[in-house]
C-alpha cells in the first residue's frame, strides 16, 4: 500500500519570498521597535528553523498604537465611501499580484500545505477585500438605516490557524465601513501581517488607520482592554473570548467572538458513500484540524457505520504527510509545541477512557511538530475527545439511529459554530438543518468559505457574523 | 526631435463598431460626419444598419449563458478590470468627451473621472445586489422558500444623447453588472467616446458580445431593436419622447421590459434602480421536512 502512492518531491520554490532577520511593530505607518526593546523569535513548525526575529508589543506599545489609530480615524471616517472603497481595493489587487509570495511565506510560518495556503487561504483574503471594498461606498443600502456611522478604533486579536485570512475578515469590514484599526496577529504566526503592512504602503494607506502589534496574549489583552477602543473583534479560544467578555463588561466597547467549536458531520444510510467520505476528511484534516469549524465530531447512521469506516480508513491511508511546501503535501505541520502537546494529551485521555485509536500507518518527519491523522470509534457522549474542542486532525466517530437522534446529539455541546448534513433527501437536509444550533450548516459538502456568505456561531462559540452584509453590523455603531 | 514632432502628421483613427468582440465597420458600408462641439469634423463613423442590430443581438444572446452563469465575483473583478484600463486612458477619453460635448478640459476631467468610479460603484454591485433584492421568505408552512434575483437576457440600450461617456457609463454598467448582456446605440451626435469604450472593454476581460455598440440614426437602429424578438429588455434613456413612445409599443409585442427616459443627473449617486430594473425574481420552494420535535430545545 505504502509503494502505490510514492511520488517525487514536488517542493514550491522559496525563493519568492524574501523574510526579513528582524521585524518592527507597524504603527502609524512605521516599522518601529518595541518600547521596551522585546523581541521574539517565530519558527517555521515543520523544521522549527527560526525564521524571523520579531518586535514584541507591550502596553506601551498598545497605547501608541491606539492614539495613531485614534488620530487616524477623523479623516479616515470622513472621506468619501467611494474612496475608502478604493483604497481596499487597491489592497485586493496587490495581494492578488503577491498571492504567491504571501502562500509560500504563509505555509513557512503556519505549517500548513502550499496546496491550502495557495487554493484556499489566499484567494478567500483577496476576495475578501474584494467583497468589502465594494460595501465601503454602499452603507446606505446595507439594511442598517440611512448613513450608518463607524464606532471608531477597532481593536482585533486575530488566531494563527488562519493568519493572513483572519487578518482579512477583521479589517477589510472594519475599513469599509470607516473604523481604524489596531490588530494583533498570533505569536507564532506574525509574519503575513507584517507583509501586509507592507501591502497598505504599496496601497497608499493613510498612515495610522492600519496599526499591527505582533506579540503575546499580554498584548492581546491591552488591546482589548484600552479605554479609547470602541470595538474588540477577537478569534480564538473560547476561554479567552469569555475572559474579553468580562473585561468589556460596563463599558461602551461593541464586541463581537468568533470561538470553538465541536462541529457535528452528519451522514445519513442514504448519504453517497465516496461523497461523504471527501467530505468528512476535508471536513476534520483541512489544516490539520486546527480549525474552529471542523467537523471534529462524525455522526454516522448505524447501518452504514461498517461500510463507512472502512472507506474512511482506506481514503486516509492515503493522505500524504510532510513538507508543507510539497505540492502533494494533504497533511502539514501542527502550528506550535504548545499545540502539538494539546493534541496530544487530549488523544491519550481518548484512549484512557477507553475510546478506541486508529490512524494509518504513517511516518512523521523527525524534526518539527507532527500529529497523524486519527480517529476514535466507540466513542461515547461523555467521552472528553467527543465534548472537548482539539483543534488537531483527531476525528470522534459516534453512531444514531435516527434523525431526531442525530440532531440531538449534535446539539449536545457547549458550541454552535459548524454543523454538515449527508443524505441525497432535499426536505431532511432543510429539516435537520431547522433544528441544529448551529452558524453554519453545509449540506452535502464541508468548509466552504466565501466573502459574501455570514459565518459565526451560536452558544459559547461566540456570537456576531464576518462575511456578507452582516459582516458590516459588527463595525457599525447600529 | 521637438522640430520633427511639430512637423509630423498625425495618425488619424478609424471608428469601427463593437459586435461579438470584433469591430467590424458597417456591414451597409456606410459612414456619416462626427462633429466637435463648434461644428469642425472630426471622423466619419460607422452608420448602422438594421442588420448591424440584428448581428448585435445574435452575439448577445450567445455570450448570455457565459455571462449570466459567470459567478458575480468574477463579473465584479472584470467591471474593476474596466475601471484599471479606463484609468489608463484618461487622457484620451477627456479629449474626447471635451470634443463631444465641448467642455473645459477640468470639466471633461471630473466627467472621466466620475464615469471611471461608476465602474467601479457597479463592479462592487455584481456579488451584493442579491443580498439585498433577494432573500428568505418566512412563508407558513414546512418550506424553504427563497428569491433571488436574475438577469432579464439581453438589453438593449438607447445611450443618453446629452452626457455621451459617464451618461453610456452610467446606462451600459448597471446591466451588464448582473448579467444581462448589451445592445447599445450610441449618443447619435457624439458617439466617438462610446466606440472608444468599446477598446477599452475588448482588453478587460469583458467576454466577447457581452457588451455590442453600434452607432448611426439612433430611430433607425433603435427601431428593429425594440422590435426584436430576441431581445428581452431596452433602456431609452436616450430616447425623446416621440421615439420613445414608439419603441414602447413596439417592446411591447414580446412585453420586453421597458426603463422610461426621465431626466438624470448622471453626476449623482445612481443608486440601485438601473440594477433592479433588469433582474428578473425567481423564488424557489423546497419541503423542509419534519423531525418532530426532537432536538430543538438545547
Amino acid at each position: 500500500m505504502t509503494n502505490l502512492f510514492e511520488y517525487a518531491p514536488a517542493p514550491e520554490s522559496r525563493a519568492v519570498v524574501d523574510i526579513a532577520p528582524s521585524y518592527g511593530l507597524f504603527i502609524d505607518g512605521e516599522f518601529t521597535e518595541a518600547a521596551d526593546g522585546k523581541v521574539f523569535k517565530t519558527v517555521s513548525p515543520s523544521t522549527e528553523e527560526v525564521l524571523s526575529e520579531v518586535a514584541r508589543a507591550g502596553a506601551e506599545d498598545v497605547d501608541r498604537a491606539v492614539k495613531a489609530a485614534r488620530k487616524a480615524f477623523e479623516k479616515w471616517s470622513a472621506l468619501p465611501g467611494a474612496e475608502r472603497g478604493k483604497y481596499l481595493f487597491r489592497i485586493a489587487r496587490i495581494i492578488q499580484e503577491r498571492s504567491r509570495e504571501l502562500a509560500v511565506l504563509e505555509t513557512l510560518d503556519n505549517g500548513k500545505p502550499i496546496k491550502e495556503t495557495r487554493d484556499a487561504d489566499l484567494p478567500l483574503v483577496a476576495a475578501h477585500f474584494f467583497y468589502y471594498a465594494g460595501w465601503a461606498d454602499k452603507l446606505d443600502h446595507a439594511g442598517y438605516g440611512p448613513d450608518p456611522k463607524p464606532l471608531g478604533v477597532a481593536g482585533q486579536v486575530i488566531p494563527w490557524n488562519f493568519p493572513l485570512l483572519m487578518l482579512a475578515w477583521k479589517i477589510a469590514p472594519a475599513l469599509a465601513t470607516g473604523n481604524t484599526v489596531v490588530l494583533k496577529p498570533a505569536e507564532t504566526t506574525p509574519l503575513s501581517a507584517l507583509f501586509f503592512a507592507d501591502i497598505c504602503r504599496q496601497a497608499g494607506l493613510p498612515k495610522g488607520v492600519v496599526n499591527i502589534l505582533p506579540g503575546y496574549g499580554d498584548a492581546g489583552a491591552a488591546v482589548t482592554a484600552h479605554p479609547d477602543v470602541n470595538k474588540v473583534a477577537f478569534t480564538g479560544s473560547t476561554a479567552v473570548g469569555k475572559e474579553i467578555a468580562r473585561t468589556l463588561a460596563g463599558t461602551d466597547k461593541k464586541l463581537t467572538l468568533e470561538l470553538g467549536g465541536k462541529g457535528a458531520n452528519i451522514v445519513f444510510d442514504d448519504a453517497p458513500i465516496d461523497q461523504a467520505v471527501e467530505g468528512i476528511v476535508g471536513g476534520i484534516f483541512f489544516n490539520q484540524g486546527q480549525v474552529c469549524c471542523a467537523g471534529s465530531r462524525l455522526l454516522v447512521q448505524e447501518s452504514i457505520h461498517d461500510e463507512l469506516l472502512d472507506s474512511l480508513k482506506r481514503r486516509l491511508s492515503t493522505l500524504r504527510l510532510g513538507d508543507p511546501l510539497d505540492k502533494n503535501t494533504d497533511i502539514g505541520a501542527i502550528n506550535s509545541e504548545e499545540q502539538l502537546s494539546r493534541i496530544t494529551a487530549l488523544v491519550e485521555t481518548g484512549e484512557a477512557e477507553g475510546a478506541e485509536r486508529w490512524s494509518p500507518e504513517c511516518e512523521l518527519p523527525s524534526t518539527g511538530y507532527w500529529f497523524a491523522p486519527t480517529l476514535f470509534t466507540n466513542v461515547t457522549q461523555a467521552h472528553t475527545v467527543a465534548r472537548d474542542e482539539i483543534f488537531g486532525p483527531v476525528l470522534s466517530v459516534l453512531t444514531f439511529r435516527t434523525p431526531d437522534e442525530a440532531v440531538a446529539k449534535a446539539n449536545n455541546t457547549p458550541y454552535g459554530l459548524s454543523a454538515g448534513i449527508w443524505t441525497e433527501k432535499g426536505s431532511r437536509i432543510l429539516a435537520v438543518a431547522n433544528k441544529l444550533r448551529a452558524g453554519v450548516v453545509w449540506s452535502n459538502t464541508f468548509n466552504k468559505f466565501d466573502p459574501t456568505s455570514p459565518f459565526g456561531g451560536y452558544k459559547e462559540s461566540g456570537f456576531g457574523r464576518e462575511g456578507g452584509r452582516h459582516g458590516l453590523e459588527a463595525y457599525l455603531d447600529v | 526631435m521637438s522640430e520633427s514632432t511639430e512637423a509630423r502628421l498625425s495618425v488619424f483613427k478609424t471608428y469601427k463598431l463593437y459586435v461579438g468582440g470584433k469591430f467590424p465597420r458597417s456591414e451597409s458600408g456606410r459612414v456619416y460626419e462626427v462633429n466637435d462641439a463648434k461644428g469642425n469634423w472630426l471622423a466619419n463613423a460607422p452608420l448602422s444598419s438594421r442588420k448591424d442590430a440584428r448581428d448585435a443581438v445574435v452575439a448577445a444572446r450567445k455570450a448570455f449563458g457565459g455571462w449570466a452563469g459567470a459567478t458575480a465575483y468574477l463579473r465584479g473583478q472584470i467591471l474593476y478590470r474596466v475601471a484599471e484600463m479606463l484609468e489608463g486612458r484618461r487622457e484620451q477619453f477627456v479629449r474626447e468627451v471635451q470634443d463631444a460635448e465641448g467642455l473645459s478640459k477640468a470639466k471633461a476631467a471630473a466627467v472621466v473621472d466620475a464615469a471611471i468610479d461608476r465602474w467601479v460603484w457597479y463592479a462592487g454591485w455584481t456579488d451584493k445586489i442579491a443580498q439585498v433584492a433577494g432573500g428568505g421568505n418566512p412563508v407558513a408552512g414546512p418550506f424553504f422558500n427563497l428569491s433571488s434575483p436574475e438577469p432579464t437576457g439581453v438589453v438593449t440600450i438607447v445611450a443618453p444623447q446629452d452626457s455621451s461617456f459617464l451618461g453610456l457609463v452610467s446606462v451600459l454598467a448597471p446591466v451588464i453588472a448582473t448579467g444581462n448582456t448589451a445592445v447599445v446605440v450610441a449618443a447619435e451626435d457624439r458617439p466617438l467616446p462610446a466606440l472608444s469604450l468599446a477598446e477599452v472593454l475588448a482588453t478587460s476581460d469583458v467576454p466577447g458580445g457581452v457588451v455590442n455598440i453600434l452607432s448611426g440614426r439612433t430611430a433607425e437602429i433603435a427601431a428593429p431593436l425594440a422590435a426584436h424578438q430576441d431581445v428581452n429588455a431596452i433602456d431609452l434613456a436616450g430616447a425623446d419622447e416621440q421615439l420613445a413612445k414608439e419603441l414602447e409599443v413596439a417592446a411591447a409585442d414580446n412585453l420586453k421590459r421597458v426603463l422610461r427616459p426621465q431626466p438624470v443627473d448622471w453626476s449623482a449617486d445612481p443608486g440601485t434602480s438601473r440594477l433592479t430594473a433588469f433582474l428578473e425574481t425567481k423564488t424557489v420552494w423546497h419541503p423542509t421536512g419534519s423531525l418532530g420535535s426532537g432536538g430543538s430545545s438545547y
